[in-house]
């Protein structure tokens, strides 16, 4: 049913759908909402046959989610940001366990400094942990994306992130059609696990691995993602079939015949590099966006069967190697390994910053005039950095950078880019 | 595309009032996107909100920048910001006031602006009235609904519903209609332009 | 016992614990026997373990989780912190438990088991219980946020801590649970306060009783009678519990592996570790000393505390303030009480 609804209530919605037994989340922003609205629905009796639990802490939320889905029940949980590294050791153990746990992650910045707004710093972190990572679009995506990752889950015993941006996608109201339950049945059978715990045939799980098998325990971790590649197609079919609208999959591909410039990206951001594309193919440029849906497993081949044509790859992302340069653009980079063409690396929306259509025409327009260096920050305010980086070279004591960089713009220093 | 951007402070329901817009826009058929730009809401600080409209689905997720209409919660927001920002040419304002522009000092955007395309509506009084509480964001729309014709005043009242229930939508409703009807001039309430 | 003269060496031995296979539980009323005397036992945990000769834990385990097994009817999941339990009885590629065991990390034992309990209720399999396992560090220290989440909830779930007093898996490092002037190897007998320093050390049981749950209580494996009772008792309960068990430690206490029981019987006797129990928040029961002895005799066999027996003003001082918590308790359990049966 078409509905206009804010994003996060589609999610809860959704996921209440595919019968989940236990879910159990710690509240961080921006994921509240998701999880107000899960125990709403729980509490009214209105998904049954479902416990929801309010922990102390996001470590004790996924570890409830570890036991619960070790003996069985459907589970689901939610989190960003600084929760996400909170539960790391909890992450990579369901990894480990190979238990097919779903959770929405409410992409958010990391700090320090603290910041709320949306980035990709966090699914980036968790990004080797052996979690399947998807990537929405939009809000319709994102709720499809739930209904596809609990099968295929469950048909690898493997967990899955579903990433949504936070604030833009997740307090964002949109029209979403929310699939009825009968639909949804049809879609996803009932849990059937691949280990359990149960009195009637006791299995001791989570045993240690020495050096002689955790070799091979780790490479078919790898065997597990490298399946995925199929399965998350095979499951986006069926979802097409089944409830006729795309959804998922590996790739999104949008104007890319004759590209001759192409930008790759992930999440809600498409949509914005969409409009320019429009605008500038309107204007006669071959230019075309590729989104990413499906992170890990990383789709080398897809990519590099869509980008090998293109004279220059711009790879646009929300998060960044440290001293290094991009992440994403690096991943993509080792998928082109061999092809003729030159891959730039914009960094953009950090911490929350808007990305901007006059932006990304200027970005895109450089690229194509030779004008852009291999790694780019995106509206980044050049002399509110070098101020700090006079002030670190003047004195050793010049200050915590975050605090002295605000005093800068309430000063009126220099107009934030916000 | 129209893009409206409502500005207020926390506690006006500002973000309430891009929801009912975009939910207004739904129940008309059209696509329709609202959001809040995302601050460490609190009570009495500056909000900032936006609603799209089209007809075809809407992908960009951008602030607006260059709004088709913008809605003033909170007068004295002029002093603070400028609220009037980017706003076209031909484009619409809403101003939560019974004041004269001048008296607002905002003549000068008002002069800028077509005939009919800037109004005040006492949107602060009509809520008091109508719901008991000073929450403006209804009666505005009301006015919204009335000086661009982008939604009718049907579709505000039915968005009301959905969100607010009982006495509340009444209210609201009330409030909607009474700050419509004004703004169209059937109403013996008089508006200062 | 007729014709001695027949029996084996090994059989001519001297029995004095009344939860063995043997002579004393066959005088014993059936429904006073313990659970391992009862052929029908679950052994789940079996043989082949690879915990150290004397190992209290491995003992107190066994005792603790057969009983919480039949008092399940053997529907019993287990669900057990990173430490020793965890290492000696899973050494890949085997296993010696014989129920659902679950190990995921070292903090999160209780919340895993909250998930596990949460499953069961969701499937409607509330006759399936679960019990959550962790030595002192995990119970003590990393684990307690999860711990104390779980009893707020008031979740159905028996904790049990094996309280050996320091980080052992690891190489006897010092835990919130180390008694005050004990060596551990970040504890070491040197300076001017030498072993774990005194104002230190959370108390669990009492911290436990502070939530409110249902039932706390204190067990020794020098009272193993008293340690099933203990489990089979919080078995009858639903919501979060939580039983505390004393488990020497020879290898990281330096005590000799035949002494597990004996030390354990001291410490029970001097009244640094009390037996208790409570409910709701108020303690309702005791196990009152009927032999009390100084703590000096109870520190004495533990190279952990041998610094304390220099013969110099440290040592007298340390073993009267450990005296002195020894008092507390006695007065605080009321343990010295006269013409008071001490047997069930």
């Amino acid at each position: 049913m078409l509905k206009q609804i804010e994003g996060s209530h589609a999610v809860a919605e959704t996921v209440a759908l595919c019968r989940p037994e236990v879910i159990c989340a710690y509240p961080i922003s921006p994921q509240t909402h998701i999880v107000e609205a899960c125990g709403e629905l729980v509490k009214s009796g209105q998904l049954e046959n479902c416990e929801f639990l309010n922990v102390e802490s996001e470590f004790a939320a996924l570890s409830v989610g570890i036991g619960s889905s070790a003996a069985g029940a459907r589970t689901y949980t939610a989190t960003a940001s600084q929760g996400l590294l909170f539960m790391a050791e909890a992450v990579y153990n369901a990894a480990g366990l190979g238990l097919p746990i779903v959770m929405t992650l409410a992409n958010r910045a990391i700090g320090a400094p603290i910041n709320i707004w949306n980035d990709h710093t966090d699914a980036m972190a968790m990004r080797d942990s052996g979690w399947i990572q998807l990537f929405a679009e939009t809000n319709q995506e994102a709720a499809d994306l739930h209904v596809q990752a609990f099968k295929i889950a469950e048909r690898l015993s493997c967990p899955v992130m579903v990433c949504m941006d936070g604030f833009i996608l997740t307090h964002a109201y949109e029209r979403v059609d929310i699939p009825d339950q009968a639909t949804v049945d049809a879609f996803l059978p009932p849990f059937e696990p691949r280990q359990v715990m149960d009195p009637a045939k006791p299995y001791s799980i989570g045993a240690m691995v020495g050096p002689e098998a955790f070799t091979e325990v780790r490479y078919l971790a790898h065997e597990k993602q490298l399946q995925a590649l199929e399965v998350i197609p095979e499951v986006a079919g069926e979802f097409q079939t089944v409830f006729g609208r795309e959804a998922g999959g590996l790739i999104h591909e949008y104007r890319l015949e004759d590209a001759e410039t192409i930008v790759v990206t992930m999440g809600s951001v498409a949509g914005t590099v969409k409009d320019v594309v429009d605008t500038m193919r309107e204007a006669g440029v071959a230019i075309g966006v590729v989104s990413i849906c499906s992170f890990r497993p990383f789709p080398s081949a897809a990519l590099r069967r869509v980008l090998s044509g293109a004279q220059r790859i711009l790879v646009l992302e929300k998060g960044f190697a440290v001293g290094f340069g991009g992440i994403v653009a690096t991943n993509v980079r080792m998928a082109l390994q061999g092809v003729d063409t030159h891959v730039h690396t914009v960094i953009a929306g950090l911490g929350g910053r808007s990305i901007t259509q006059p932006s990304l025409h200027g970005l895109f327009a450089s690229a194509i005039a030779g004008e852009l260096e291999d790694l780019h920050f995106l509206d980044l305010n050049r002399e509110m950095v070098e101020r700090e980086l006079a002030r670190q070279r003047e004195s050793i004591t010049s200050g915590p950078i975050a605090e002295n960089l605000i005093r800068d713009i309430a000063r009126g220093g220099d107009a934030a880019r916000a | 595309m129209f893009q409206i951007r409502l500005h207020g402070r926390g506690g006006q329901g500002v973000v309430t009032a891009a929801e009912l817009l975009s939910i207004a826009a739904f129940i008309e058929g059209r696509h329709a996107q609202a959001f809040p730009s995302f601050g460490s809401e609190r009570t009495g600080a500056p909000v900032v909100s936006y609603c799209r409209i089209d007809d075809r689905e809407i992908r960009s997720r951008e602030p607006i920048m260059e709004p088709d209409a913008v809605i003033v919660q909170d007068p004295t927001l002029f002093h603070a910001l400028d609220v009037f920002s980017g706003l076209r040419s031909d484009g619409f304002a809403l101003v939560n006031s019974t004041k004269s522009f001048a008296a607002l000092g905002i003549e000068g955007v008002a002069d800028q602006l077509p005939e009919g395309h800037i109004r005040g509506v006492g949107a602060t009084e009509l809520a008091r009235l109508h719901v008991g509480r000073p929450v403006p964001n209804a009666a505005l729309l009301g006015g919204f609904a009335a000086v661009t014709g982008q939604i009718s005043i049907a579709s505000v009242e039915q968005a009301i519903s959905k969100k607010f229930a009982g006495k509340i939508a009444a209210g609201n409703i009330a409030a909607a209609q009474a700050a419509y009807q004004a703004a169209i001039g059937h109403a013996e309430e008089k508006v200062h332009a | 016992m007729s014709q001695i003269d027949e029996f084996t060496p090994e059989q001519k031995v001297k029995f004095y614990q009344k939860g063995t296979f043997t002579v004393g539980n066959r005088l014993v009323d059936p429904e006073n026997r313990g659970v391992q005397a009862s052929m029908d036992r679950s052994n789940a945990i079996t043989s082949g373990h690879r915990a150290c000769q004397g190992c209290g834990e491995a003992l107190g385990a066994r005792y603790a989780i057969d009983a919480a097994m039949r008092a399940a009817n053997g529907k019993l999941m287990a669900v057990n912190a990173t430490g020793c339990l965890e290492v000696f009885t899973t050494p890949y590629p085997e296993t010696s438990w014989q129920i659902p065991w679950l190990h995921s990390l070292f903090g999160n034992a209780p919340a895993v088991a909250t998930g596990v309990a949460a499953a069961m209720r969701a499937k409607g399999r509330e006759d399936t219980r679960v019990v959550a396992q962790g030595g002192d560090g995990s119970t003590v220290d990393i684990g307690f946020g999860c711990l104390s989440g779980m009893f707020e909830r008031n979740d159905d779930v028996l904790y049990i801590c094996y309280d050996n007093e320091a980080y052992m898996n690891t190489g006897v490092q010092r835990s919130g649970a180390t008694p005050p002037t004990a060596r551990t190897a970040t504890t070491m007998p040197l300076g001017d306060s030498p072993g774990n320093v005194f104002g230190t050390g959370k108390n669990l049981p009492l911290i436990a009783m502070a939530h409110r749950i249902p039932y706390v209580a204190t067990a020794a494996v020098s009272d193993l009678h008293d340690l099933e009772r203990k489990v089979t008792k919080a078995m009858e309960y639903r919501g979060a519990r939580y039983i505390h068990i004393y488990v020497p430690c020879p290898l990281g206490w330096g005590t000799k592996s035949a002494d597990t029981i004996h030390i354990s019987r001291l410490v029970t006797r001097c009244g640094l570790f009390p037996l208790f129990e409570a409910e709701g928040g108020r303690v309702t029961a005791s196990v009152p000393i009927r032999q009390q002895v100084p703590v000096e005799e109870y520190l004495k066999p533990q190279r952990r505390f041998a610094h304390l027996f220099k013969g110099d003003e440290y040592g007298r001082q340390s073993i009267a303030r450990l005296q002195a918590m020894a008092d507390e308790n006695i007065r605080q359990f009321n343990l010295l009480r006269e013409h008071e049966e001490t047997l069930p």
